[in-house]
């Protein structure tokens, strides 16, 4: 997995609550057996028409706004708990995505993922949503190891939440799967008593 | 201080808890289906690791298989590659399939409680979201991603946080013609669909204990959809009797011996939850959602929200909502026209669901101009319709029963609701294009979707 300490970017702006995870992967793009391409099919029903053709107001069709992070209203990801959701977002090069409320388990496949999920204050998300109206070339500072999140537009940091162990992981580029089977014994032991 | 039954569970599972962070837990049960594991099994490979306990993972395709014809080979080739890709991922690595074909083939969420593979204490994980369903027979089960699927693949045990603990009660009888799905959607609109979200419930109360097994497997199958890690029911004399004699369950000594734990697994009475919600099953209706998430259901009796009763941040995603389904705030859900019904899904493909749905259209003829899929959610559950004579009563009215599977619950079939028709669907998720790109989806219970069904509009069952 990369690692990630910090990251300055423009934004993305999708201010639209509930974004569940059948919009940003629809189900019959989930057919593929490796982790690659489902950047390609993104908000595939919001960013394409029946034809195939860009809906020229979905906001990944505007070349006004691009960036590497995406800034989503509250409850983004909620719905299947397909990863598939996650990789499409980091496929297409999303490295954070911003909102005031995640649903569970897209949170954890985002960690899985090496994408970040950071949670912001309703306010703080109304500020940004307001600085990227007025100037598209606004920008957001994400500081993994600060735990903070700046709103370059008016200076304003807001501390996020992440726990300790994830990202230990996420700035030294771990996997979960190397730590469990360090801890094989245990399992080992635990099954013993447990019969 | 007592514990919840949801601690009781989680606690004994603890192998180790990592400092600042995430808790170690030894996972019992993995199901796995054609759509979240391929990337697993590959992960595997790549690393050269080995299953460290095959024996308690069950792979079970569902999600992409084809509801009429499953004995001729599936149509779309990538949908047809990725349920032999499961086949071969499931022999490679030693693991027990029930394959396309097989007699216990079926959607997971159908199948693992009706072999007896899901049993009571037990913790249950799989790459889909609806794994709260084994909840209801007192287990600790949740949806997963595929990475995670992995972990549990290598070492039998998952890192999680451990969720904080909220207890649904649902005192009061509920109402005739008004069943779980019923209850299930109440629910979601009273939570929303982010309202649960960092919690595991429990369901309590005189209306839960009064649900059979079928209906309490609806329940919990929904917990999702208001964002809740999970849902689950203290197991009871109505689950001990629902496990008893399955393939998987328990035999002889062994048997007592299960039942008597069973029977410890219950919420000590001075155990404290983080959030209590009490709710009175007098208080429903039969249900239908008008929106585009779960949490957007009411009584069918009542009237679409104006936008003034909904909060200023999420008043464009509502607008954009009902856009998409072409309903006005106001309006009427009753007497709506509707093109297709769909029965089936691991929310309703159960015995019951089918025995509520022929028990309503008994007699009667299904609408001309309706399009109706009535998909068992196994070939247990076909069987006994046939058993029971269901088949006979639903062929009389006009409706014909397919073959078990996901089908148009998620359209990754052949079953697709056409863009821009209107559907009621027995299922778990109104979300736009859910059932096929540009289709409009109205969530119920098996009873209004057999009202629908036979007069073509939202009918409500009970007149």
């Amino acid at each position: 997995m990369e690692k990630f300490i910090t990251l300055t970017s423009t934004i993305v702006p999708l201010p639209i609550e509930n974004v569940d995870t059948d919009q940003i992967i629809p189900a019959r793009f989930l057919k593929a057996t490796s982790r690659e391409g489902f950047g390609d099919n993104l908000f595939r029903d919001w960013r394409f028409d029946g034809n195939n053709q860009p809906i020229k107001d979905f906001v990944l069709n505007n070349p006004t706004y691009n960036g590497t992070i995406l800034v989503a209203g509250k409850n983004f990801g909620s719905g299947s708990s397909r990863e598939h959701a996650a990789w499409a977002v980091a496929g297409y090069g999303f490295k954070v995505v911003v909102s005031s409320f995640f649903a569970d388990i897209f949170k954890n496949n985002s960690l899985n993922n090496g994408l970040l999920p950071v949670v912001v204050s309703e306010r703080f998300l109304a500020d940004i949503f307001a600085a990227v109206k007025a100037n598209p070339a606004a920008t957001l500072t994400v500081n993994l190891e600060e735990q903070t999140i700046t709103n370059n537009a008016d200076g304003a940091i807001e501390k996020f939440q992440i726990n300790a162990y994830k990202r230990n992981c996420l700035l030294q580029g771990y996997d979960d799967i190397d730590f469990l089977l360090s801890n094989k014994a245990k399992i080992e032991a635990w099954e013993k008593t447990n019969k | 201080m007592g514990k919840t039954l949801f601690d009781k569970i989680w606690d004994k599972h603890v192998v180790a808890i990592v400092t600042d962070g995430p808790t170690q837990l030894y996972i019992d049960r993995l199901y796995c289906h054609e759509v979240t594991s391929p990337q697993a099994f590959q992960g595997m490979r790549n690393r050269n690791l080995r299953f460290l306990r095959p024996e308690r993972t069950i792979c079970i395709p569902d999600h992409n298989i084809p509801t009429l014809n499953q004995d001729k080979p599936i149509k779309d080739p990538v949908s047809r590659n990725q349920v032999e890709t499961l086949t071969k991922n499931a022999n490679d690595f030693g693991i027990t399939l029930f394959g396309l074909g097989h007699k216990k083939n079926g959607v997971i969420h159908v199948v693992g409680p009706e072999t007896g593979l899901t049993l009571p204490g037990m913790t249950i994980v799989c790459g889909d979201s609806h794994t709260s369903t084994h909840g209801a027979m007192g287990a600790v089960a949740f949806g997963i991603g595929t990475s995670e699927v992995e972990m549990v693949m290598a070492s039998q045990c998952i890192l999680q946080a451990k969720p904080k603990r909220m207890r649904m009660t649902i005192d009061g009888k509920l109402g005739a013609g008004v069943s779980a799905k019923d209850m299930a959607l109440y629910v979601i609109a009273k939570m929303t669909t982010g309202g649960a979200t960092g919690y595991f419930v429990e369901y309590a109360g005189e209306a839960v204990r009064a649900l059979s097994m079928e209906g309490r497997l609806t329940l919990c199958n929904l917990s999702i959809e208001m964002g809740a890690r999970g849902g689950m029911i203290a197991p009871d004399e109505t689950t001990v009797k629902y496990i008893q004699g399955r393939d998987y369950a328990p035999k002889g000594n062994a048997w007592d011996e299960a039942v008597a734990y069973w029977n410890t697994l219950k919420t000590d009475d001075d155990a404290i939850f983080d959030k209590e919600i009490k709710l009175n099953a007098a208080d429903i209706e039969p249900m239908v959602t008008y929106g585009t998430n779960p949490g957007m259901g009411m009584g069918i009796t009542q009237s679409i929200p104006m936008m003034d009763n909904i909060d200023e941040s999420g008043r464009i995603s509502y607008q954009k909502s009902l856009d998409y389904m072409d309903f006005k705030p106001g309006e009427k859900m009753l007497g709506k026209k509707i093109d297709y019904v769909f029965l089936g899904s691991c929310t309703n493909g159960r015995i019951e669901d089918f025995r509520a749905f022929a028990g309503f259209v008994k007699g009667k003829k299904k609408a001309e101009d309706v399009v109706a899929w009535l998909v068992p959610g196994s070939w247990a559950v076909e069987a006994q319709c046939r058993e029971e004579g269901l088949v006979d009563i639903l062929n009389a009215a006009g409706f014909e029963l397919r073959q078990p599977g996901c089908s148009a619950c998620l359209a990754m079939n052949e079953d697709k609701i056409p863009a821009g028709k209107y559907a009621v669907s027995t299922s778990n998720r109104n979300f736009e294009g859910r059932q096929g790109p540009g289709a409009r989806t109205i969530l119920a219970g098996p009873l209004v979707a057999a009202a629908a069904a036979v007069t073509g509009r939202i009918t409500d069952p009970r007149v």
